[in-house]
């Protein structure tokens, strides 16, 4: 028996599979999607990009192959376990489709009709959820606009400021020079002084120790001369550290949800803006390593609550939206440093205000909001009669016709309407669709 | 157990494994697998990998080059969902008819389950698929891997060539015809034919040497004269009723290419290769666990492994041949591993033991004391449904206390037609050993006519047994993709036997 009998594949590549899952659920691409979009009507906001168990039918996946009826014919069969039956017995059918044990004899692909159900991994569950979807200049703005900087290591340079200075690398360079200068070492210089004092000690010096004090006078005077011209740090021989600001990207998120809960929001209204809020949460999640989510619901007053009140707790009052911005810009300013924060705003409202008050809004929003979000969206929640209403897009309430006119200045400033669950996901494709321009 | 840790025969301590301790184990269990029990195998090539590999190679028929198909890709999905989520453990082994032998080990078994799935797999089924007549005769153990190969690579090209969707095409369909693409009767040609492969290889070389990016837009290159010649010749030859759909169609289709010939005759090899499989279950697993059981006691015996990890063994043996009963909820028909298992042992017992009533069944083999020959003879010489005719004894029968039942569709009642007495002995034997043939569980469906000169329609007739006619679901479903291969009209009729 020899070593080679055994292999290791431990190490090998796993994941054979995972091409061919990729063809299985391009295949039931489009089911798969169905089933996606159905089970987010039943996720909490946060929880969403779980991986998730989907059942799909198996029609478009279906590996059919030519098998008995079981309904048809006799059969004749052995099993084990008699406890009571003797040759002869009648015993009475089950009624049909209440048979156990027998379904599971059914072969491979011979269920036909059944669903198949697997786990989508959370990675494919999201990109089926935001297949070809985008923020508008996502790019553009994530990697161009950006608001903080960090200090790089670039090299060494010849100028700089004390504090950088690089002292090895500058003290490796005068020692350098002074050798190739050949400057006189100070312990040569303070030997040929002893020497000089000794000298100088001699009361009667001879000839040959007058001679030797000159000499080594001159030799001083010469090194001194020589020291002088190459100084033992020369300004040649700085060197500092050199630092680039370097553009950081910023990698945190928070999603502001603004949402009108006044008696005018009924839970249908309700049930939509948390839906279109999902979807952008979501969203978020998938483009930046942190996302916070404040949810701040206002009447006429605002303030932040969490989740649960701001999906299912009512409120009397009337309604000031600029309220709300209010809150939001307060809330920003305390946690959520623009340099810091990418900013993403979406507010949800039935579209009335107090009168005069959407003008403020349209204020607040020019002069504080945009200039430090990303992105804002604005969505109406409509009854399904008033859709008919408003097709035409400059007519509606008074929010939307002051809302108007932000979107020609900023880019960034989507608006849009929704009356039925299946129009938030078109709606949510348009709003950030790849190219915003036909949006607007 | 202070004593048996003491003990310097002992082959392993610990739980976990290490190489020198598989190749200890190895050593031992080679030992008697080959001096006492005389089994004759090919060589053994054992390879350890992680759960995750596991799982892929379960997904393609636990085959380690199969080609790309999303199908597999929908088993990966429910197989891993189904690990993921605990509703079901992953086989300990898989082992690959071929020569040499492959068994995969996880590296998540401990050293008993390693022991254990050394002598099942790469002693048990190994000396089965070398030694069954079945297998020796419809597969070839030395082919397979580098025919697997051949397949993976032509149909990955085809994909570049052709396109996924055209590939895809021609794989659903034939996929669909799998269990009626088989010889029966008689003897499937080699894989291996190797001026066949290289005529294939040098046809591909040529186009590629004559490749020219005008003609692309030209249907495929034809067939060539002579090959068409020659497979026209072979049409001539089949003679109707033809039961292989597959070959019929690979060979006288008169739409498809001849790329596409290839991969139909590739899903038509390749259900060859495992019809031996769905014919030998009970016999393939009863000998394997039958072979693990003889093995792990023996080693115990002669003190190489501790009780600790002989109580082990025994625990997972029992689970793997638990046989629930007909009325319990995890019931979903006889366990082929508890079936082969007891009927092996029982062979065992009548030849050591008899009882007067084994004397009267099994008179050459009663008290004849030489079981291992026994043994080998039904290994090498049946099917299930054979060995369960000849072997199947009373003993066993009562064990299980099994009954036969009759059912007929129309009937609001079932009738029990036999019990495990001695009146009904004879009629649970021939109907359980019915149960495990073919012949009966597959529709067997049969190519009546092809006018080929004429309109090209298809004839299909489904011989009737006992009025068990086609499933509505899946039947137009399969004639859809019959006709994908057909190109043209396929009539199917259902005809009493």
């Amino acid at each position: 028996m020899n070593a080679f009998h055994f292999i290791d594949r431990r190490k090998n590549p796993k994941g054979k599979s995972l091409g061919n899952r990729q063809r299985f659920l391009k295949r039931a691409r489009a089911q798969i999607k169905e089933a996606v979009n159905k089970s987010l009507r039943d996720r909490s906001m946060k929880e969403i990009d779980k991986g998730e168990k989907i059942s799909i039918p198996s029609k478009s996946t279906a590996e059919p192959r030519f098998v008995h009826d079981r309904e048809a014919g006799e059969r004749e069969m052995v099993h084990p376990g008699n406890k009571e039956f003797s040759a002869g017995d009648r015993i009475k059918k089950p009624p049909k489709g209440a048979g156990r044990g027998k379904g599971k004899e059914a072969s491979d692909g011979g269920e036909g009709e059944d669903a198949f159900q697997f786990t989508l991994t959370q990675d494919e569950f999201l990109d089926i959820f935001f297949e070809d979807l985008e923020l508008p200049n996502l790019i553009k703005r994530s990697l161009k606009e950006i608001k903080a900087y960090t200090l790089k290591r670039a090299g060494i340079t010849v100028a700089g400021s004390p504090t950088n200075m690089n002292l090895i690398r500058t003290m490796r360079n005068a020692h350098g020079r002074r050798l190739a200068l050949r400057r006189p070492s100070t312990r040569e210089m303070n030997e040929l002084k002893e020497r000089l004092f000794e000298l100088e000690r001699i009361a009667q010096p001879d000839e040959s120790e007058i001679a030797e004090k000159k000499a080594i006078l001159a030799k001083l005077e010469e090194m001194e001369q020589r020291r002088r011209w190459t100084p033992f740090i020369d300004p040649l021989d700085l060197r500092f550290n050199a630092y680039e600001q370097t553009p950081m990207e910023t990698t945190a998120a928070v999603m502001f949800c603004l949402m009108d809960v006044s008696g005018s929001m009924g839970e249908r209204e309700k049930d939509l803006a948390k839906r279109f809020y999902m979807l952008l949460y979501l969203f978020l999640k998938r483009r930046y390593e942190r996302v916070e989510v404040v949810f701040i619901r206002h009447t006429h007053h605002a303030e932040e609550v969490d989740e649960e009140t701001f999906f299912y707790s009512r409120q009397s009052g009337g309604t000031v939206v600029s309220t709300a911005l209010e809150k939001m810009l307060e809330v920003q300013k305390d946690r959520f440093p623009a340099h810091e924060w990418n900013i993403y705003v979406a507010q949800a409202s039935d579209g009335f205000t107090q009168s005069g008050d959407a003008k403020r809004c349209v204020e607040m929003l020019n002069e504080s909001v945009m200039p430090i979000s990303q992105y804002y969206a604005y969505i109406e929640i409509l009854d399904e009669r008033e859709l008919e209403v408003f097709a035409d897009a400059d007519s509606g309430a008074e929010l939307w016709r002051a809302y108007r006119a932000l979107a020609p200045q900023w880019e960034n400033f989507a608006q849009t309407r929704i009356a039925r669950p299946q129009d938030i996901f078109p709606v949510f494709r348009e709003l950030f669709a790849k190219n915003a321009k036909e949006a607007a | 157990m202070s004593e048996s840790l003491n003990k310097p025969s002992l082959l392993y301590i610990e739980a976990d494994w290490d190489f020198d301790a598989l190749k200890r184990a190895y050593d031992a269990i080679e030992d008697i697998a080959l001096g006492d029990l005389g089994l004759d195998v090919y060589p053994n090539q054992i390879e350890v990998i992680s759960s995750e590999q596991m799982l892929d190679a379960y997904s393609s028929h636990g085959m380690p080059l199969m080609y790309k198909h999303w199908s597999f890709g929908k088993h990966f999905a429910r197989d891993q969902m189904n690990y993921q989520k605990g509703y079901s453990g992953l086989a300990y082994e898989i082992v690959i008819n071929s020569n040499p032998s492959i068994a995969y080990l996880m590296e998540d078994n401990t050293m008993t389950m390693q022991a254990l799935v050394m002598a099942h797999a790469s002693f048990g089924h190994n000396h089965f698929f070398k030694n069954n007549y079945l297998f020796r005769q419809w597969t070839d153990a030395d082919g397979i891997l580098s025919y697997l190969d051949f397949a993976k690579k032509y149909i990955s090209k085809c994909e570049d060539e052709y396109g996924l969707e055209e590939v895809e095409a021609v794989l659903d369909a034939a996929h669909s015809l799998m269990d009626q693409g088989v010889f029966r009767y008689n003897r499937p040609p080699r894989l291996s034919e190797a001026d066949r492969l290289a005529k294939i290889a040098a046809r591909i070389k040529y186009e590629e040497t004559n490749f020219n990016d005008i003609w692309r837009t030209l249907p495929n290159i034809e067939e060539p004269d002579d090959e068409k010649e020659e497979r026209q010749a072979e049409v001539k030859n089949i003679k109707l009723p033809e039961e292989n759909l597959l070959y019929f169609i690979e060979k006288a289709s008169p739409v498809l290419r001849p790329w596409q010939r290839e991969l139909v005759r590739i899903v038509r090899n390749i259900a060859q290769y495992f019809y031996p499989q769905k014919q030998t279950k009970v016999m393939n697993e009863g000998c394997a666990t039958f072979v693990h059981h003889y093995i792990m006691n023996a080693l115990y015996d002669r003190g190489q492994i501790s009780e600790g990890a002989i109580m082990e063994f025994l625990h997972s043996h029992s689970s793997v041949v638990f046989q629930p009963e007909f009325d319990d909820p995890r019931y979903s028909g006889i366990n082929p591993y508890a079936l082969g298992f007891a009927m092996m042992q029982d062979i065992k017992r009548i030849c050591e033991d008899p009882k007067p009533e084994d004397r009267e069944w099994f008179p050459d083999i009663a008290g004849s004391n030489n079981w291992r020959d026994v043994l080998k003879d039904a290994w090498a010489n049946y099917r299930d449904e054979s060995f369960i005719q000849q072997y199947l004894s009373p003993t066993v029968m009562r064990d299980l206390r099994m009954f036969a039942l009759s059912d007929d569709a129309e009937d609001s009642h079932v009738e029990i037609s036999a019990i495990h007495d001695d009146r009904g002995f004879r009629r649970v034997r021939s109907q359980l050993a019915s149960m495990y043939d073919l012949g009966m569980h597959e529709p067997n469906i049969q190519v009546v006519g092809a006018d080929l000169e004429g309109d090209r329609e298809l004839q299909l007739h489904h011989i009737v047994h006992h009025g068990r006619t086609l499933s509505e679901k899946t039947k137009d479903a399969v004639l859809t993709h019959i006709e994908t291969l057909w190109g043209h009209e396929v009539t199917l009729r259902e005809l009493d036997a």
